[in-house]
């Protein structure tokens, strides 16, 4: 009978594994990074935020958007936490359109921190035509919209390779080891020293894939960090209680027993 | 029955209660008594009342910030995981709590399968709670489009033509769903519409559910009526309430891991892309909770064919307490069945993980093997084991296994025929 | 008679626990429900406003609108200021000197929120009988400092937080 009920369990955590397997035989392995901000008690490295924000600044905002972040968020708890001085002067480095004002006209002036992220292109169609048909998805919430997340985003950044032989890719085509089916429209978009850290860090592409892909975690889950610490509270909480409903139970279930 | 004995001690509480009896409700509820040898599998009632207030609150939260119009909707959901105050914790424990809402209903159902809770005099309790999960399917499914995300929009694309699938008037009924020629703003309104209403008819409904079980009285894991209350039973409250509590609060702590550390791993992360009319995902697959109907409808390879199958597949639980012919409640004593019941499980589960394949090669042929055999257990082999196999002595009371120590029956006598 | 005794002491504890226990966890959880209602973070950083007053002549006046409020810039003349600084604070139900309530040496400018004390409606202005402001919703009285003067409302209208960032431009907020 026990061996029975083993063998059950057995097979059905059989099937739990089982998809995993077969889907990843679908793509390359994705190249495993040991982020600070996995784990129970993760959070991001503000460091590698901070340049990270410039990695994004200086070389993906010319394309891709990211308009759900505010420039505010920038010097937010859990987040890159510029200074409010830095953040301020982030935003106003950037003109924003407003309007209309009390003549009916639009006019430009510069950011503030309530503003979000200024878009390169005023829209998609805009922003497809733009890159050879392929629209540059917004990076908002990018991690959290591709299976794989970070480890993702990260191993694209740095799987650009010379195609395989006998592979023969259309003009604007790239070879990415890392990407689904392989074919990428966006050309390999970091090199060596392309960024000059303020923190004197060593630009290579391996450092700036880390650190843009940092910055990219924590613009698609702003609240991670919180998270993980009320998480943790409320997990401790929640054992305590348990512990004590649980001699409760067996307190109050011992009056039937005795009886008996 | 006990309510009416019930005198409140206050003179207050006597001249409130005569006009309307809610004491004598909360003394009822109190002292039910209930079967004192109930199993953990008997906590899930309590667990899944605290899914659908979770739900409810939480649904009731999250509508003060979503906006539901298609050019809006997607960002909103972003506005209240970014700029509302603890939006996206609010968020999270609503879209996991779908999750562990169905989790828990899958075992509450499962229980109700292997003790044989559905069986006469409790097949109403049992019909009721399938309109529940119905409901549950349809609220969850609507809730899903709602964040306006691919796999929102294309899990409503997929399913609505389902009913497309109806002869002469399927295109029709379809167009009348959208409000549109696709899926489109008039169709999220209208959803965001019935979200917010059915889980307030699950409301009413698990009111009816509780109704009616507590005109029979609970089942229990041996299957057998209360012989005699004062040995068989406790007073629901303390006993009962403390270990449903215990059990919730163990519920609670697998919940809060998904919510505070893995809050998107049962979601699809295609659906933090916005809707795109003109682009389908790769793989369309729906949440977890509805792959072994999914699988069911794509193992046929005829449209209607595969849309009756699908629905037939919850259709046929309805008439499950007529297709078991067993007398024996509990499968505890019944050995035919019980090894049935574990292959059924499996059945479903190798369903749900063909739903979540492609539908192709060596997964389609397991799919319909597994779809036959849905059918085939229901059909042929829970009538016919009911009425071939040889059950093992029952035991004479409730009291009596708990009083020998021991979770297998001792002291029983031949009584299969009737209970 | 002992045993049981102890027995009763320690189950009395263990449930007084978990009750104060559990009542903890629900107040933990209430505040989040309640705190979601609050005004939300890109609310808060909405909260400032800056506006262009070069175009104002004396003795007229502009709205704009500031946290989801019309705020009433005016511009007065030398009259209208003399006629504010020359009532009595006895004769005021919310006593406060005209000098309070605009910046040192700006004092044509009367900046404050267009919100009537009473309930909330927008007063016009050059009505009344102090040649100020008239509540249309309960006949409030304001005179030409934003000051209650007669009518159900409880106090002088509000002067928001501002300051001149030059000659021309007043940031809100």
């Amino acid at each position: 009978m026990e061996k029975f009920k083993l063998v059950k369990i057995f097979i059905i955590l059989i099937i739990i594994i089982f998809p995993k397997t077969i889907n990843s035989a679908e793509q390359n392995e994705l190249l495993e990074v040991n982020w600070s901000f996995k784990g129970l008690t993760g959070k991001f490295d503000r460091n590698s935020l901070q340049r990270g924000f410039q990695v994004y600044k200086e070389v993906c905002s010319s394309c891709h958007s990211m308009q759900y972040l505010s420039y505010r968020n920038l010097g937010e708890p859990g987040g890159p936490e510029f200074s409010e001085e830095e953040v301020k002067a982030i935003a106003a480095s950037v003109e924003i359109t407003d309007g209309p004002d009390s003549q009916g006209e639009m006019f430009t002036r510069p950011g503030r921190p309530s503003d979000k992220f200024k878009s390169p292109y005023p829209n998609v169609n805009a922003s497809t035509v733009a890159n050879g048909g392929a629209y540059p998805p917004d990076m908002s919430v990018l991690v959290k919209a591709r299976p794989g997340g970070a480890n993702y985003i990260y191993s694209v950044l740095v799987g650009y390779e010379d195609p395989p032989a006998g592979m023969i890719l259309d003009p604007g085509v790239y070879y990415n080891k890392y990407m689904i089916g392989n074919k990428i429209k966006m050309s390999a978009p970091l090199l060596e020293g392309i960024v000059e850290y303020t923190d004197g860090t060593q630009a290579s592409v391996d450092q700036m894939a880390k650190d843009v892909t940092t910055f990219l975690s924590w613009a698609a889950e702003p609240e991670l960090e919180e998270r993980h610490k009320t998480g943790v509270k409320v997990l401790i909480y929640l054992i305590l209680l348990t512990i004590l409903v649980y001699l409760s139970m067996r307190r109050i279930w011992s009056r039937i027993d005795s009886e008996v | 029955m006990s309510e009416h004995d019930y005198i409140p001690k206050s003179k207050a509480g006597k001249w409130f209660n005569d006009r309307l009896p809610l004491l004598s409700l909360a003394s009822h509820l109190t002292d039910y008594p209930t079967p004192k040898n109930l199993n953990y599998w008997w906590t899930f009632g309590g667990i899944l009342t605290f899914c659908l207030l979770t739900q409810i609150i939480t649904g009731i939260v999250l509508a003060m910030h979503y906006v539901a119009h298609a050019d809006l909707a997607f960002a909103s959901v972003e506005h209240i995981m970014r700029n509302v105050n603890y939006g996206w914790l609010i968020r999270y424990i609503h879209s996991n709590g779908a999750s562990m809402f169905f989790l828990a209903v899958y075992i509450h159902i499962f229980r109700s399968l292997f003790y044989g809770s559905y069986k006469s005099p409790r097949e109403v309790i049992w019909i009721i709670g399938l309109l529940i999960y119905l409901l549950m399917m349809a609220a969850a499914f609507m809730g899903y489009v709602l964040p306006w995300g691919q796999m929102s929009f294309w899990g409503a694309t997929v399913i609505t033509n389902l009913f497309s699938a109806i002869p002469l008037v399927g295109e029709s009924i379809t167009t009348w769903l959208w409000g549109a020629y696709s899926v489109d703003n008039p169709t999220l309104n209208r959803f965001f519409s019935l979200h917010y209403l059915l889980p307030f008819l699950i409301l009413g409904l698990v009111v009816l559910h509780i109704w009616a079980l507590h005109v029979p009285g609970n089942n229990n894991p041996v299957g057998i009526d209360i012989k005699k209350p004062s040995k068989d039973t406790v007073p629901f409250h303390p006993y009962i309430t403390i270990k449903d509590a215990f059990a919730l609060l163990m519920f609670m702590i697998i919940f809060a891991g998904f919510v505070f550390f893995a809050p998107n791993v049962l979601g699809h992360s295609d659906n933090y892309i916005q809707a795109n009319p003109m682009v389908t995902p790769a793989h369309i697959v729906p949440e977890w909770y509805l792959l072994p109907f999914y699988a069911i409808l794509r193992s046929v390879p005829d449209k209607l064919g595969g849309v009756i199958l699908m629905f037939g597949a919850i259709f046929i639980l309805f008439v499950l307490p007529w297709l078991d012919t067993s007398k024996v409640r509990s499968a505890v004593f019944r050995p035919v069945y019980k090894q049935f019941y574990w292959i059924f499980v499996i059945d479903v589960l190798m369903l749900g993980y063909m739903g979540a394949m492609p539908a192709e090669g060596i997964y389609l042929v397991l799919a319909r093997v597994g779809t036959i055999y849905y059918f085939l257990h229901f059909i042929v082999i829970l009538p016919v084991v009911g009425l071939l196999e040889k059950t093992d002595p029952i035991p004479v009371s409730i009291a009596e296994p708990v009083l020998s120590g021991g979770a297998e029956p001792s002291l029983a006598k031949k009584d299969n025929g009737k209970i | 008679m002992d045993k049981p005794e102890k027995k009763t002491n320690r189950r009395d504890f263990l449930f007084t626990a978990s009750y104060t226990v559990g009542a903890v966890g629900v107040g933990a959880i209430i505040w989040p429900l309640i705190d979601q209602m609050n005004p939300d973070k890109a609310q808060q950083a909405l909260a400032t406003t800056e506006v262009d007053v070069s175009q104002v002549e004396p003795g007229k006046s502009i709205t704009v609108l500031w946290r989801g409020k019309p705020v009433f810039l005016k511009r007065r003349t030398n009259e209208e200021i003399a006629e504010a600084r020359s009532v009595a604070l006895n004769d005021l139900p919310d006593p406060q000197k005209d000098e309070d309530r605009v910046k040192d040496g700006k004092d044509e400018w009367l900046v404050m929120l267009g919100v009537c004390t009473h309930l909330g409606c927008v007063p016009l202005s050059d009505k009344g009988d102090y040649n100020g402001w008239f509540c249309p919703c309960h006949g409030s009285h304001y005179d030409v400092s934003g000051r209650i003067r007669k009518g159900p409302a409880p106090k002088n209208m509000e002067i928001p937080k501002y300051e001149f960032v030059n000659s021309n431009i007043i940031k809100i907020g």
